[in-house]
């Protein structure tokens, strides 16, 4: 386990050295309010990193992310503004939606042999398609319900506020540590991503990890997506576009190996708050065009691949065997 | 012997691949505490027999039987439910978790539906013990020597199965050490009652683990046999097929003109791949090389031609020193090389044989001289006929031909460079009759028209019939150069099998 944590501790030391630099420049950010808006704000996009992380380490990619908050958004949206229907039971259903597209893409990602990469590209012009034909216009959500969730919060010493979502968003990482290190599916997990062939002969039954996976990555973007129409009181059918490619940018910087086999859940929150702090310091700034926010994610990005490359690189060189007639 | 108690047995079976036999009703029988060598050359039926008897083949004829009942095992996984465990020559695990979780995943300890960690490693820790291995069971796999890997999966494979242990070739890549280590796990597994199935090509592991052999040659059983009843030289002679003719020697005049020195190869080799072997290669001879598969034949065809460069020795063309770091390099110097897999290594199946033909060449011309296609055809068209390509039209997919007119097409793709030194390495392995004796004509008429060639083949009688001169590998070394009188199956035959001193020559006077 020890080489893989390198990364991980890598992506620590960078947050807290880039932390204190922002800290130390705006006072300000070392506030609970601005903490716990960290939280808020960040909670659609970690709830989907968490779903990613599994993807990733299985070795797969799911680029549909993004395109199933939007869907939820929508579909929660229509069900309870048109249809009339609580707020919960419009969730049930669009969490059920969600379990059967992740279970079709895993299905044809395992049965079809196709590349995850492929599949849940079309996933993901499917249910960005599907969104825009339900509705083309930004739908408002009217509900008591919303409200009172969208209020609760625990006020924090110094005035910061833990929301709802921002707790959500922290039971969720919990509970994808939990299960990515401490159960037999978890291990599974891990297995995929370290080589399926082996995987198989071993026993781990990849065809329903494989669509489980998919199930539990797709079922976390609709929770986001919920989290996402709570936060903003609507559904819009072309919400959180390219949120599949920040969750994979927080993945990776998060110490997650691309290639699968290695990973944390707890990197991938590092990795959110991360470019939560890149955004929030931008604002602070003020002068500052907000397209820098994807200058530094880039540079972040190719710094950890390189990091990453180098470390396994380096303590893969020991142990090749030689090759053999 | 009382042979009814077999731990696991096969009987009869048959294993047919579109026309091709593979199993030929071959019996099997296992003993619960022995190690049971199987072997035979490429093509023998082993590997098909082994994935048979793991269930990842179900057999077209015969019957499997476990403790004396006949099963049917679906796939590996199955078999495993039925005590039977397989470790491969390419470790199956996962080199990414740790050492415990490779024990165990599938069969992790769990509280309250977690996997209970602390209790894993200490499990583990109990089990590698047993096999002597004192390492962390939380660090990772990846990070231990393949050895140590190889002994995780035996133990993996006998925690879960616990009644037959396949091993299949799990000594290829392990150094004399470590070899020795795995030797003792095996053998104290042999104590406590489990069958061992032993698949190897080294005869000195093979004498020294095993207490039965069976030899497979073209899918057919040739014998089982306990292994004190049998020497080096038998079990080699049975592993190369029928009886060898011993009366067999060489067809050419024992007095041939010497000529020019072409090649020399001085204390050449690869760690790792091919003993430093020093050669002297004449215009207008062939020299045969025999040996077992795995004995480094291969192996020293390729560094020859520079695919596997060499890290020793040095090479002299016409006497002057020439450095081959690449196969280019070898094919600038007039060299030609035809691989023992010919589908993945030779032919560029979906190309046309005219283009085939035409390949070598081009790559040797370069890009600027750009064949045209009157030239291409020409070329293939001369080379197609001098060598008897019977392909409907030059321009049909190469992959379409069979495996004697694709070897032609591999030959005449050589050829078209004018070489002064081929390499074929198991030229007639895999093709019919006719194209076999075409070829061993065609290497016949090329050494009488001056050129040097290089000729692997396991076929002994063939060696035999068409060398000047024969080189036998022995665990990658080149162990013997016979000439003359000495070119004859039974000498070779000793010279494979001979462990150690004294000499083959002198033991063939």
């Amino acid at each position: 386990m020890n080489r893989s944590m390198r990364p991980l501790l890598a992506t620590v030391a960078i947050f807290l050295v880039a932390y204190a630099a922002a800290v130390f420049q705006f006072p300000g950010l070392l506030s609970t309010r601005v903490l716990g808006n960290f939280l808020t704000d960040n909670a659609f996009l970690g709830i989907t990193a968490v779903g990613m992380t599994f993807v990733i380490i299985s070795g797969g990619i799911d680029l549909s992310v993004g395109a199933v908050i939007g869907f939820t958004g929508v579909l929660v949206a229509v069900l309870i503004s048109s249809f009339g229907l609580h707020p919960l039971v419009a969730f049930a259903i669009a969490l059920a939606v969600a379990a059967l597209f992740g279970a079709a893409m895993g299905l044809a990602i395992h049965y079809l042999e196709v590349p995850a990469f492929i599949v849940t590209l079309a996933g993901m012009f499917l249910a960005r398609g599907g969104a825009s034909v339900i509705t083309q216009d930004s739908v408002p959500i009217n509900h008591e319900f919303y409200s009172t969730i969208s209020s609760l919060y625990f006020r924090l010493p110094g005035g910061g506020r833990l929301s709802f979502v921002g707790l959500l968003m922290i039971a969720v990482f919990v509970f994808g540590a939990v299960v990515a290190h401490r159960t037999r599916f978890g291990s599974y997990v891990y297995a995929l991503g370290g080589n399926t062939t082996s995987a198989s002969l071993m026993g781990v039954p990849v065809a329903r990890t494989t669509v489980q996976i998919y199930m539990l990555s797709s079922m976390l973007a609709c929770l986001a997506g919920i989290v996402f129409s709570l936060y903003t009181s609507a559904g819009y059918p072309l919400a959180a576009v390219g949120v599949e490619l920040d969750a994979i940018g927080a993945v990776v910087i998060g110490g997650t190996l691309l290639t699968g086999g290695y990973g944390f859940v707890f990197g991938t929150f590092v990795g959110v708050m991360l470019l939560g702090l890149v955004q929030t310091y931008i604002i602070f700034d003020g002068t500052l065009s907000s397209w820098w926010t994807k200058i530094v994610i880039g540079i972040l990005l190719f710094l950890f691949i390189v990091l990453q490359r180098l470390v396994f690189a380096a303590s893969a060189r020991g142990d090749r065997s030689s090759e053999t007639a | 012997m009382a042979e009814t108690a077999f731990r696991m047995e096969a009987r009869g079976v048959s294993k047919i691949f579109g026309t091709h036999r593979a199993l030929d009703k071959v019996d099997f029988g296992l003993l619960a505490g022995e190690v049971h060598a199987l072997l035979g050359e490429n093509g023998a039926g082993k590997s098909t027999l082994i994935k048979i008897l793991t269930g990842a083949y179900q057999p077209d004829g015969g019957e499997v039987l476990v403790d004396g009942e006949p099963v049917h095992l679906d796939s590996p996984l199955h078999a495993q439910s039925f005590g039977i465990g397989t470790v491969y020559q390419e470790v199956n695990l996962l080199p990414n978790r740790s050492v415990a979780e490779n024990l165990f995943l599938g069969h992790q300890p769990t509280r309250f539906g977690l996997v209970d960690r602390k209790r894993m490693n200490r499990d583990a820790r109990v089990l590698l013990k047993r096999y002597g291995l004192e390492i962390d069971p939380s660090s990772e796999l990846g990070s231990h020597s393949v050895a140590v890997q190889q002994i995780v999966a035996i133990a993996r494979a006998v925690q879960l199965s616990g009644k037959v242990l396949i091993l299949d070739e799990p000594t290829a890549s392990l150094d004399r050490d470590e070899v020795q280590r795995l030797f003792e796990v095996v053998a104290s597994l042999k104590r406590d009652g489990l069958a061992i199935v032993f698949i190897t090509h080294f005869l000195d592991q093979v004498f020294a683990l095993a207490d039965r052999v069976t030899i497979l040659r073209n899918g057919k059983l040739v014998d089982t046999r306990r292994l004190s009843e049998l020497t080096r030289t038998d079990l080699v002679r049975k592993m190369l097929g029928k009886d060898i003719a011993f009366s067999g020697s060489t067809s050419l005049e024992a007095q041939r003109p010497v000529t020019d020195v072409l090649l020399e190869f001085k204390g050449y080799g690869r760690k790792r791949s091919v003993r430093p072997f020093t050669l002297t290669i004449h215009k207008g001879e062939v020299i045969g090389v025999a040996g077992l598969l795995g004995s480094g034949r291969t192996e020293m065809a390729r560094v020859m031609f520079g695919i596997d460069p060499s890290d020793e020795g040095s090479v002299a063309l016409n006497g002057k020193p020439i450095s081959i770091r690449a196969a280019t390099d070898a094919i600038a110097h007039g060299f030609g090389f035809c691989p023992e897999d010919r589908k993945a290594d030779g032919i560029f199946g979906d190309l046309s044989v005219r283009e085939n033909i035409v390949i070598a060449l081009q790559g040797k011309l370069g890009w600027f001289r750009a064949l045209n296609r009157d030239e291409q055809l020409d070329l293939a068209g001369q080379f197609g006929e001098s060598m008897d390509i019977r392909a409907a039209s030059l321009d049909m997919p190469v992959k379409l031909l069979s495996g004697g007119n694709q070897q032609k097409v591999i030959l005449a793709r050589w050829l078209a460079t004018d070489p002064a030194f081929l390499i074929l390495d198991e030229p007639t392995r895999g093709i019919d009759v006719g194209a076999h004796a075409e070829i061993v004509r065609t290497i016949n008429r090329l050494r009488d028209d001056g050129m040097a060639l290089v000729v692997i083949s396991s076929e002994i009688d063939e060696v035999v019939a068409y060398s000047s001169r024969v080189v036998v590998m022995r665990d990658r070394e080149m162990v013997a150069e016979l000439r003359g009188e000495d070119i004859s199956p039974a000498v070779i035959v000793q010279a494979i099998a001979t462990h150690g001193e004294p000499t083959p020559e002198e033991t063939a006077a």
